[in-house]
């Protein structure tokens, strides 16, 4: 019998501006020195089932933490209705995402099991923030769970603040695992090509994996997008890029 | 959720009922993207918002594509019949 424990709970952490922000960590009740994860919430927000990513990191070896990103829009609030209100005042501006994930790297390396090394994950609209952060923010490696619009432009009109991040490319300073479903549109396959072929012709360390029979969100266990097939297999592949590059 | 895609309507001289009762609308947002709660990959999405009032002043609604065209429709014939009253 060997011992498995986490220590799961909400912290406030000094994140963009010194704002005081919530967040969620897991981490290992064992010494460490182990690596950091920074887990990026969808769209939907800050809920259960991310919250439960967090502790999955925790189970397999790492610090975790997630950010509420809608923190500041909605303290307090139940995250469906945060993540309306978000939606409403047009979404989380980069320089302030940027900004909350520093801070999250920043805790992840002050705790006395940190080995230095962080990576991070997003899915949805944080697969593009984990994009970001491989551009913007001391990462040693990136996840990126079907992110829209890291290339490609929204539609004109579009109160969202989504500008493609394609001309950052040249600047992504840690590798990228990309995981993503045939059938979304959002990106779309010619999307996810598009990003593949850029980040290769500029030497940057890929590694994307593409799943038939699947679209968007196929992680998310408790949504009809779910497809187990492609969810286990794609939590293989993060939990080997995980061992290879935030190791100590 | 990453269809993004998001309409923004300024409601006026409207009201909803939410959890703690009664409420002024400011705002509606409506998209089709991801939903919380009802059985479809995408579904309409309508959020009615006070925000004066706080996130939680919000009526949200899930509508299957059928169900929002039809919604449309009695919408249209609700409106065009107004004129008559």
């Amino acid at each position: 019998m060997s011992y498995d424990a986490v220590l799961a709970e909400t912290v406030g952490i000094r994140g963009h501006g010194d704002d005081l922000v919530e967040a969620y960590t897991a981490r290992p009740m064992a010494p460490g020195p182990r690596g950091g994860v920074i887990v990026i919430h969808h769209m939907p927000g800050f809920d259960r089932a991310t919250k439960e990513i967090v502790r999955r990191f925790a189970v397999t070896g790492y610090d975790a933490i997630c950010v509420n990103l809608y923190s500041r829009e909605a303290p307090g609030a139940e995250p469906d209705d945060a993540a309306a209100t978000a939606r409403a005042q047009g979404g989380v501006p980069d320089e302030r995402f940027v900004g909350d994930a520093r801070a999250a790297a920043r805790w992840l390396r002050d705790l006395p099991t940190s080995n230095g090394r962080v990576g991070t994950i997003g899915y949805c609209s944080g697969g593009r923030q984990a994009f970001l952060t491989a551009v913007e923010v001391d990462v040693q490696a990136a996840v990126d769970c079907y992110g829209a619009f890291v290339v490609g432009r929204p539609p004109e009109g579009f109160p969202l603040q989504v500008a493609p991040l394609a001309h950052r490319v040249p600047e992504v300073a840690a590798p990228l695992l990309g995981l993503f479903g045939n059938e979304d549109a959002h990106p779309s396959p010619a999307q996810v090509d598009e990003l593949e072929k850029l980040l290769q012709e500029n030497g940057k360390s890929v590694e994307f994996h593409r799943y038939d029979g699947a679209g968007h969100a196929f992680f998310a266990v408790d949504r009809p997008a779910y497809r187990p097939e492609a969810a286990v297999d794609g939590w293989r592949h993060i939990e080997a890029f995980f061992a290879t590059h935030l190791g100590a | 959720m990453c269809t993004y895609s998001t309409e923004k309507v300024e409601v006026e001289r409207s009201s909803a009922k939410g959890p703690a009762g009664w409420f002024p609308l400011r705002t509606a947002t409506v998209y089709y993207d991801h939903p919380v709660h009802a059985p479809d990959d995408h579904t309409v999405n309508i959020d009615f918002l006070n925000p004066d009032q706080g996130p939680g002043a919000r009526v949200a609604v899930e509508l299957s594509l059928d169900t929002a065209r039809e919604l449309i429709a009695a919408l249209q014939t609700t409106v065009d019949r107004a004129k008559d009253h």
